[in-house]
């Protein structure tokens, strides 16, 4: 169970001149629930359609449970993906969808998929173009997984959903979870939401990674710091610095410290999980956040 | 059985906001030896909330010696925090402070009164429980 679930070298795709997502490399140990963030247009969608296989990459080399994505029907078998909005067939019912999912995945475990519908409380007749966005999502969050998949890819899950059925389709993504023993990549634009069910973070902006890790210790790594101008100079190797805003007086640093130890500095604090986010975008784009001097003018 | 909650804005890890809650339960008695946690399924559909949090929860609170798991069965309190002591507190700091003032009527400095109380705990008898 070491095979790293994702694992990348310098992935590239370009669609004519345009790069869509720019040298990525990438390593996600199995068993974690991964949250791909970023702006639109960052290169999301086109990672999640490489690791599903839908897409071939450009150059470079990308490797899905250790094997090159839609190698053949094993490989497919142990990926579900959810592509943007949960699509379903609206002209189908809901039990049409059950069979159709029986039909097509070897793996298929009806008894799970038949309980969850119950579960759910979906009613087994009805048409799938008149279900509520909410009960969109969790029929197409069922399927993926009732074939019981190793890795669970969706992109943008809950972007269209009100809070209430966003809360109820991370549940019961979370309850697969402790059941299923899978691992997850999901995108989303909601940090609150990766902060709560994510234990690793990818940041793309630009078609490229910003940073890539586990959450904790990413945000222990992370720090802010502010001091007198000048006085934020000297700064030790392996510190590297994310964001700088100054004002005549004061300073303010983002800072990454990739040294393995801990970092003492008067002045230090902790940053939480979505201003370094909003650090990596702001940088990437080439932005500073808005400072007072600039406020002021 | 206690329930969790998570506050996204607190700045506080999801899994220390967990450890947190459960010390505080144990404090308030909500929780005593003997008693069970929720599983790990049973909060994460409960609060949405990735299951590695939970098991990480539960892992610092079993390294403090305040649950343990039990194959198979979840995983269960095994130390309070409710300190059965405290009442007691009050009663002997009254009786400590009356000491002292006698202590110092009779001419001893603070630090003679601090050398008498080490030789003297030093000296005196363990209980046997």
């Amino acid at each position: 169970m070491n095979t790293p679930v994702l694992s990348t070298n310098a992935l590239t795709k370009r669609y004519g001149r345009h790069t869509a997502l720019a040298e990525a490399t990438l390593d996600i140990p199995a068993g974690r629930i991964v949250g791909l963030v970023g702006p639109n247009g960052a290169g999301k969608s086109t990672l999640l359609a490489l690791a599903a296989g839908l897409i071939r990459p450009t150059s470079g080399r990308i490797e899905v449970l250790g094997r090159t994505p839609a190698a053949d029907a094993a490989q497919l078998a142990d990926v579900g993906f959810v592509a943007q909005d949960t699509p379903v067939y609206a002209g189908l019912t809901v039990g049409d969808h059950l069979k159709l999912g029986e039909h097509l995945n070897p793996t298929w475990d009806a008894a799970f998929a038949d309980g969850r519908v119950r579960q759910l409380g979906l009613d087994l007749g009805r048409k799938a173009g008149r279900l509520s966005g909410g009960q969109k999502a969790q029929l197409a969050l069922t399927i993926a997984a009732a074939k019981r998949p190793k890795l669970l890819i969706f992109d943008e899950p809950v972007a269209a959903l009100d809070p209430l059925a966003r809360r109820a389709f991370l549940q019961n993504l979370m309850e697969f979870v402790a059941e299923l023993d899978v691992s997850v990549i999901l995108s989303s634009h909601l940090i609150g939401d990766v902060e709560r069910v994510c234990d690793h973070l990818v940041v793309l902006a630009e078609s490229r990674v910003q940073v890539a890790g586990d959450i904790d210790d990413l945000t222990a790594a992370h720090h802010r710091l502010v001091g007198p101008r000048g006085t934020l100079d000297a700064l030790p190797d392996g510190v590297q610095v994310i964001a700088a805003d100054h004002t005549d007086r004061q300073t303010t640093l983002i800072v990454h410290n990739t040294t393995g130890r801990p970092f003492e500095h008067p002045g230090a604090d902790t940053i939480g999980l979505e201003d370094m986010v909003l650090t990596y975008l702001h940088r990437a784009e080439g932005l500073t956040a808005p400072t007072l001097e600039e406020t002021r003018a | 059985m206690i329930d969790f909650h998570l506050e996204p804005r607190s700045g506080v890890a999801p899994y220390m906001q967990l450890v947190h809650q459960v010390q505080q339960a144990l404090r308030l008695g909500m929780l005593d030896v003997g008693d069970q946690l929720p599983t790990v399924k049973q909060v994460v559909a409960k609060i949405a909330i990735n299951p590695n949090t939970v098991l990480k929860a539960y892992r610092e609170l079993e390294r403090q010696g305040l649950v343990a798991p039990r194959p198979g069965r979840g995983t269960f309190v095994t130390a309070t925090l409710a300190d059965a002591s405290l009442d007691a507190h009050a009663e002997l700091k009254t009786a400590l402070q009356q000491w002292i003032a006698s202590a110092r009527g009779a001419g001893l400095d603070d630090e003679a009164i601090q050398a008498l109380f080490d030789t003297t705990i030093r000296k005196a008898p363990q209980a046997t429980p």
